[in-house]
């Protein structure tokens, strides 16, 4: 769960007594100790504590994971999410940088879009989450919806940002040189946009993890929401920890990805 | 001369979603249920307000709201300062709250649900939960990063430990720690509105659920409407307390 920090490779310092001292030049496996306390604790108290309808300790959750991979539908739900995040988010980023462009560009549009992005922006979607059901159904296409509506306004935004932030100097330079509309695009706007767009492709997709489990946990007839009710109502709290584990861990796997192209491409490049 | 335009250009585009939403339900005779008729949902928004029937589950709201912020606010402000106190449990903690601060914590909302039933308790403890990480998150950066040279001025100049906290750190951190306490006030709200939509008796979320079940659909629109408005009005509330606080 946690994301350790190769700190603890760092060589200590020549004279190293004591183990506070040690331990002090290595965040990185105080990290881990944390960690590993904790995962302690929730094994004592879901073992002697507390009931075991309603928690699970660690140890019981990780060996019955090919038990929870077993049931059926289980595999198939997980893919089911993980294609409706897949969509939602390559969806969002077209739409998000579409009308990011296209309001950006011009000054005349950015004055009069934007404070309707905004505007938009600013409402809390979890409210009109029963019209995305009502009007797109209970299956697949109502959790793409939320997941897209959730994802596409961080990158759209973003964009703007990216595009206002061109200095004003390349465009009549290239223009002077006789660029036309497609080579400015081509040559000045996109590599400009880059970092920017990277940044808003990663809070779009914590945008569209959010939308989209949000969807599948409010109603779902087989994706992993089907699922969490369905442990939830028979107090199987082990197969519960399991699943929600393994989406923490899918989101988490996620959410590096796009945060690792980010650092790479949004670095200044000459 | 273009602001004017840009004002023209805004108005007509919002002019215009009311025209097709208006030709949709009139002309097109789309589904009611679907989409309702604007004048309906404008009879309904003004029965609910007049009516009050608002009232008792906007009181499960706040109070649900009220003690899941008190919660996350007095363990992430406290937590955060005896964190930041040291350069080595910055580094060790620091990294594994932002770790877990980017996981949908929402997906913790069966496990609480599980634990702690579908009343308020399990609304409490998702709010506190994901409103805990913004604001441990803040103190630390607003207390664990207070320019050096002011600690070492104020204790050349003999200050103490107490008039250190008072006259020094805090108001270097206050700003901060005002931005991650905003913050978490949002999305305590928004978590608490999404979990009794998702699973609960009572609540805003749980009585937009129940329209929306009903196929009462433009009493269901009046009700988001007047939800968004609640929402959109405390955190406007919340912004200018933060820049008050900020500005003594």
């Amino acid at each position: 769960m946690a994301v350790i920090r190769t700190d603890a490779a760092r060589p200590t310092a020549p004279v190293a007594p004591g183990l506070w001292q040690r331990l002090a030049g290595r965040p990185g496996v105080a990290r881990l100790g944390v960690v590993i306390l904790l995962l302690l604790i929730w094994e004592i108290a879901a073992r002697f504590l507390l009931d075991r309808d309603f928690i699970s300790p660690p140890s019981v959750v990780l060996i019955s994971l090919g038990d929870l991979f077993a049931t059926p539908g289980v595999l198939s739900a997980l893919w089911l999410t993980l294609y409706e995040i897949a969509v939602a988010f390559v969806i969002a980023v077209i739409m998000g940088a579409g009308i990011g462009l296209a309001v950006g560009l011009s000054r005349f549009a950015h004055q009069s879009f934007m404070p309707i992005v905004l505007l938009l922006y600013g409402i809390p979607q979890i409210t009109i989450l029963p019209i995305f059901v009502l009007i797109f159904g209970i299956g697949a296409p109502s959790k793409i919806a939320f997941g897209v509506s959730h994802g596409m306004f961080p990158i759209m935004i973003a964009v703007v940002a990216g595009v206002q932030k061109i200095e004003p100097v390349f465009f009549v330079s290239a223009r002077s040189m006789g660029a036309s509309r497609g080579q400015l695009l081509r040559h000045v706007i996109f590599p400009h946009m880059i970092p920017s767009f990277f940044t808003g492709m990663r809070l779009g997709m914590s945008g569209v993890l959010l939308g989209v489990l949000l969807a599948e946990l409010y109603v779902s007839t087989g994706g992993i929401g089907y699922f969490t009710s369905i442990f939830s109502q028979n107090f199987d709290a082990t197969k519960l920890i399991g699943l929600v584990s393994m989406l923490a861990v899918i989101a988490i796997a996620l959410n590096e990805i796009v945060r690792r192209a980010e650092l790479h491409y949004a670095r200044w490049r000459d | 001369m273009t602001r004017l335009w840009s004002r023209l250009v805004q108005i007509a585009f919002l002019a215009l979603l009311l025209l097709l939403w208006l030709l949709a339900t009139r002309v097109e005779g789309v589904n009611r249920i679907l989409l309702p008729d604007p004048a309906d949902v404008w009879h309904q928004f003004v029965d609910v307000i007049s009516s009050g029937a608002f009232i008792p589950d906007l009181r499960v709201t706040l109070g649900e709201l009220a003690v899941a912020f008190v919660i996350s606010m007095s363990l992430g402000v406290s937590l955060g300062y005896l964190i930041s106190r040291s350069r080595f449990l910055i580094k060790v903690f620091e990294p594994l709250l932002a770790a877990i601060y980017a996981i949908p914590i929402i997906l913790f909302l069966p496990l609480y649900v599980l634990l702690l039933g579908l009343g308020p308790d399990s609304k409490i403890a998702l709010g506190a939960t994901i409103s805990f990480f913004p604001i441990v998150l803040s103190t630390i950066a607003g207390f664990g990063y207070v320019d050096r040279r002011y600690v070492t001025a104020a204790r050349s100049m003999g200050a103490n430990d107490l008039q250190m906290f008072r006259y020094v750190l805090l108001p270097a951190a206050l700003p901060v720690i005002l931005a991650g306490l905003r913050m978490g006030f949002t999305v305590a709200l928004l978590s608490v509105i999404a979990s009794e939509t998702i699973a609960s008796f009572a609540g805003l979320g749980h009585h937009i659920v129940d329209l929306a079940e009903n196929m009462d659909t433009a009493r269901m629109f009046a009700y988001i409407v007047f939800v968004i408005a609640i929402v959109v009005f405390l955190n406007t509330v919340m912004s200018k307390l933060e820049g008050r606080a900020r500005w003594r």
